[in-house]
């Protein structure tokens, strides 16, 4: 029930703000649903229940309405991953040029399988569908950035970088 | 004979040293400029010079985009939306990414003079959720436009405004076609809408006419109003106006994005020249000519086409011009522009498995042939790759995509069935004799493709 939950549910200050700003984009409360989703996994990584919950009040739905929107778009995750996000572009262009090898690098760099969080924590490896950069394939996102042409040897040195900033952070 | 040069309108200042994404930038170059010379010209005559131009959509169908204007319902008292399709996802398509990521303004105009002549007051861009920074920079330029009086209430000193909202997708390719993405738009699962009666231009976003067009699409209409329709249509061929920009990927020796005025440069010139051929030691096998979705060409077919009085006149993969009518003539599609290319180390077998298993990751799973026969198309060319295949397996294979297109609500059931289709019918000794052909060794560089 939306009475139960907290009415913040932690989000920060900034991500209220947004949310509340992002509803006046539309005529109908019900469109800003995917633009509150991000807002909230930005800030705390996943979409919990309660946050299903709370954007249905917040936008005078019912929770199925939230539920089914999280759980067909790609995008949005139930659980939470690894500190970093480490997305593979496994359609056609960039796999004719080695994505399925820039995967399996990244894989054994951090001893993790797709889908997974790595052991340290650090990672979470995820192939996805064509990030519109074929160009420059084969592409990888980590995060929010694209990398492009990142043959084997490329994913290497992604990943000490990843591991080296783990290791000035500990 | 060398290669047509370039010409370059819609990426004239994208990757230029020192052009960069900002407001000062773009209007130091003339930005904003058709913009004031647009708000003096009435509505009506904008979409004049629209229709006059010929513009076809660049996203993908190659729809007219003065015909779609035209339909859009102004009698019915509802507001009228305008949405762009900034959902890039056709596989081999990467065009739009730079127009939003490097000259977001030329865009932002094209949809404010748009707006002005179909008195648009509320417009979406749908940019797709992969691109952050992309939706970041849109929202700068739209709150410096709006600071600047380009966008927003009242702009330029008349009693006209119209407000740009982004709105970010979430990773799913349907959103790509108008409808689902009008869904995706109202807060919804992306299901495309049946038509009739829901076409967009009469019962789109809202249940209000909108009109959906490509990023590309409302940056060409900037230049139509510059230079005229009847100039514009000047460029390119006859029915193939203006210009437009191939995506070139895969195993080419320079891939990249090139703008060429529509039809004035065949493919052969295109790969060979501009894309610098084949990768050392290898030959051209295949090319999908306009996303992934597009039919197939096999090097070394030919196609038989009429001309106009009569005669007939026969090309090589390497003669086709770059336009929209003569690839449909040979079969397949300009589409939405992006050029794959396959050389001879790739197994067309494995190329379609990789092809299938993406459409039966997006397929929404509204109508059953597609959700079902996509799936099955998947897992046919997954068994052939991983474990064992059979003669007969290509014959399987056409006749499930041969009972999903034209059974579907979207063209979704087309666009997963037609790279099948393609594949078995120009490479069908591949198929029936892929179990023999994975017992020898893989040519040295052939990589997994699925």
């Amino acid at each position: 029930m939306a009475s139960a939950i907290s009415s913040s549910m932690n989000l920060k200050p900034a991500t209220l703000t947004r949310i509340d700003e992002l509803i006046t984009h539309y005529p109908v409360k019900r469109s800003a649903v995917l633009m509150l989703l991000h807002a909230i996994q930005e800030d705390v990584g996943f979409i919990s229940n309660e946050a299903i919950e709370w954007v249905a009040a917040k936008l005078e739905l019912q929770p199925i309405n939230v539920y089914e929107v999280v759980t067909f778009y790609p995008m949005f995750r139930q659980k939470p991953i690894g500190r970093r996000h480490i997305k593979v572009c496994r359609t056609l262009s960039c796999a004719l040029l080695g994505g399925y090898k820039t995967c399996a690098t990244f894989e054994q760099e951090f001893n993790t399988h797709r889908g997974e969080i790595s052991p340290d924590g650090e990672v979470t490896i995820e192939f996805v569908e064509c990030l519109a950069s074929c160009g420059t394939a084969p592409v990888v996102m980590i995060d929010d950035d694209l990398h492009e042409n990142v043959d084997g040897a490329k994913a290497k040195k992604l990943s000490d970088q990843i591991k080296a900033e783990a290791s000035a952070r500990r | 004979m060398p290669a047509p040069a370039q010409r370059r309108i819609i990426f004239k200042h994208i990757g230029a040293p020192g052009y960069t994404n900002d407001l000062a930038c773009y209007v130091q170059h003339g930005g904003y400029e058709m913009l004031r010379k647009a708000i003096t010209m009435q509505p009506a005559a904008i979409i004049d010079e629209v229709k006059k131009s010929g513009l076809r959509g660049r996203g993908g169908a190659g729809f007219p985009c003065g015909v779609k204007w035209g339909l859009v319902d102004r009698k019915s008292g509802k507001p009228i939306y305008l949405v762009v399709n900034a959902d890039e996802s056709e596989p081999g398509t990467f065009k739009d990414r730079y127009i939003m990521h490097d000259d977001p303004h030329q865009l932002i105009e094209g949809i404010m003079i748009s707006a002005w002549a179909n008195n648009v007051k509320q417009a979406y861009i749908y940019i797709r959720g992969e691109m952050p920074h992309g939706a970041r920079i849109l929202e700068k330029a739209i709150a410096d436009a709006r600071a600047a009086n380009f966008v927003g209430p009242k702009i330029l000193g008349t009693d006209y405004g119209c407000e740009i909202y982004v709105h970010r997708g979430a990773g799913a390719y349907i959103c790509g076609e108008e409808t689902g993405l009008i869904e995706s738009l109202e807060g919804k699962r992306p299901y495309p809408r049946i038509k009739p009666p829901y076409f967009p231009a009469v019962l789109g976003l809202y249940q209000c006419p909108t009109i959906v067009n490509n990023v590309e699409t409302l940056c060409h209409v900037k230049h139509i109003v510059e230079m005229g329709g009847d100039n514009y249509a000047k460029i390119g061929t006859p029915n193939n106006t203006g210009t437009r920009i191939l995506c070139v990927s895969g195993h080419v020796q320079k891939p990249g994005y090139f703008e060429y005025e529509v039809g004035k440069i065949t493919m052969g010139e295109l790969l060979n020249e501009v894309c610098g051929g084949p990768l050392p030691g290898r030959t051209f096998k295949a090319v999908i000519p306009g996303g992934s979705s597009a039919k197939v060409l096999r090097f070394g077919e030919t196609f038989t086409l009429k001309n106009k009085d009569g005669s007939s006149r026969t090309l090589t993969v390497e003669d086709i011009p770059m336009d929209f009518d003569t690839l449909a003539a040979c079969g397949t599609m300009g589409g939405s522009g992006g050029v794959i290319v396959m050389d001879d180390s790739v197994n067309m077998v494995e190329a379609l498995a990789n092809i299938n298993a993406f459409y039966a990751h997006e397929s929404c799973g509204q109508c059953t042939p597609c959700r079902e026969g996509s799936l099955w198309m998947k897992k046919i060319t997954n068994r052939m790759v991983h474990e064992n295949a059979r003669a007969e397996d290509g014959q399987l294979l056409k006749s499930v995509a041969d009972q999903i297109a034209g059974r579907t609500i979207c063209a979704f059931g087309e666009a997963c069935s037609w790279p099948t289709q393609s594949f078995v019918a120009k490479f069908g000794d591949e198929f029936k004799g892929y179990a023999d052909a994975k017992k020898t060794a893989k040519p040295a560089g052939a990589l997994d493709l699925v």
